[in-house]
């Protein structure tokens, strides 16, 4: 028995550091401006801004449809995206390492310039908050 | 002689199968994520082991794109694409399984407007049209754009 627990958790600890989505806003929290605090609805505005940086992906929303609820579609491959919220998709914000690798990708693609920890926080917090 | 009846096996088994391309046992976890979360995690015999090293010189400029992976999963990546490799003719450069001589044969029945299509979007989404790409199945009998079928 003891062995299997031991297992489980090892198997637990090999699939990647798991974390909460609210574990991953706070990360992101702590590293903005100190008095910081995250808001859902400003995570809703990013979503949903349109940057036009990029004329094949002017906005998140390019890929990840008007609603993160919905599966999303890749803007150039046309690939189906699994949505973004935590209500419709458990393994959403549960990496750290997969969701900072993202946002450096689709922030620069899209915003035209790394997001900041503070919108990190809002849009992570949007995305476990939305229904 | 066991060599010699499994070599023979395969020869004939092998155009039988022009269809089925699924992934490799071996191939590594880093490929199916790194590589399957923007389009499908394409067979490796669909490219050359050249080009896919030219491929994963740039992955930081990938078709406008940036599909960079750390140093590991490069590696690990390389090994496995070159482990695999096809021979379906040049692919261009950058390079695309799209314009190889073995893909332009096999599709070259299907009329222009197909690869604009909307529900297509691009050439490189094989899922579109082929429904069990994912599962490597290619056959001419698991197309789901309905006008395609026939
Ligand atoms: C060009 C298409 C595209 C656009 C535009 C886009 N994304 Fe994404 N995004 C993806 C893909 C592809 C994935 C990974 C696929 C998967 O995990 O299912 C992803 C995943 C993510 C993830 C990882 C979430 C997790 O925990 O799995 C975050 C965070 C994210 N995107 C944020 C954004 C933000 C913020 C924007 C706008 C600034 C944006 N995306 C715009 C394609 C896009
Ligand atoms: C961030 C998104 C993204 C990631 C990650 C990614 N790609 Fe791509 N890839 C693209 C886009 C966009 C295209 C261009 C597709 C098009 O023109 O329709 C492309 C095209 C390709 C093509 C050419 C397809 C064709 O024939 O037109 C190959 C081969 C390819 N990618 C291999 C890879 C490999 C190998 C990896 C992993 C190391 C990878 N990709 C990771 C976005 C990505
Ligand atoms: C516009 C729809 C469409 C797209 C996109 C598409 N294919 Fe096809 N493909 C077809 C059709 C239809 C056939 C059957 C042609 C025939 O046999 O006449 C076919 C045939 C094939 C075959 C040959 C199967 C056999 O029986 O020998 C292979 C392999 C294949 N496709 C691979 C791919 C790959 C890999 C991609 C993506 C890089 C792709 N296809 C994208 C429509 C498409």
């Amino acid at each position: 028995m003891k062995t299997l627990t031991a297992l489980a958790l090892l198997l637990v600890a090999a699939a990647g550091h798991a974390e909460t989505p609210q574990a991953i806003t706070r990360q992101y929290a702590d590293a903005a401006p100190a008095g910081f605090v995250p808001a859902a609805r400003r995570g809703e505005a990013l979503f949903r801004q349109n940057f036009a940086i990029n004329d094949k992906m002017p906005s998140c929303t390019a890929c990840h449809t008007d609603h993160p609820k919905n599966p999303g579609r890749h803007a150039v491959t046309g690939k189906t995206i699994r949505p973004l919220a935590v209500v419709a998709n458990g393994e959403r914000f549960s990496d750290p390492a997969k969701v900072e690798k993202w946002f450096g990708r689709n922030c620069r693609e899209v915003v035209g310039r790394a997001c900041t920890p503070g919108e990190k926080a809002d849009f992570v917090a949007y995305m476990n908050e939305v229904r | 002689m066991k060599a010699l009846i499994f070599a023979l096996l395969a020869a004939f088994t092998v155009p039988a199968l022009a269809d089925r391309l699924p992934l490799p046992t071996d191939t590594p976890a880093s490929y199916r994520n790194e590589c399957g979360s923007c389009h499908l995690a394409y067979p490796p015999a669909l490219l050359a082991a050249g080009d896919w090293k030219r491929l994963l010189a740039r992955l930081s400029d990938h078709y406008g794109s940036d599909a960079a992976v750390d140093a590991a999963q490069q590696r690990e990546i390389a090994a496995f694409l070159e482990r695999h490799a096809g021979n379906p003719g040049p692919a261009g450069n950058p390079p695309r399984i799209t314009r190889t001589a073995r893909f332009v044969r096999k599709h070259d029945e299907i009329p222009a407007r197909f690869w604009r299509d909307p529900r297509v979007r691009s050439p490189a989404n094989c899922e579109a049209c082929h429904t069990r790409a994912g599962e490597g199945r290619f056959s001419e009998h698991e197309i789901g754009i309905a006008e395609l079928k026939e």
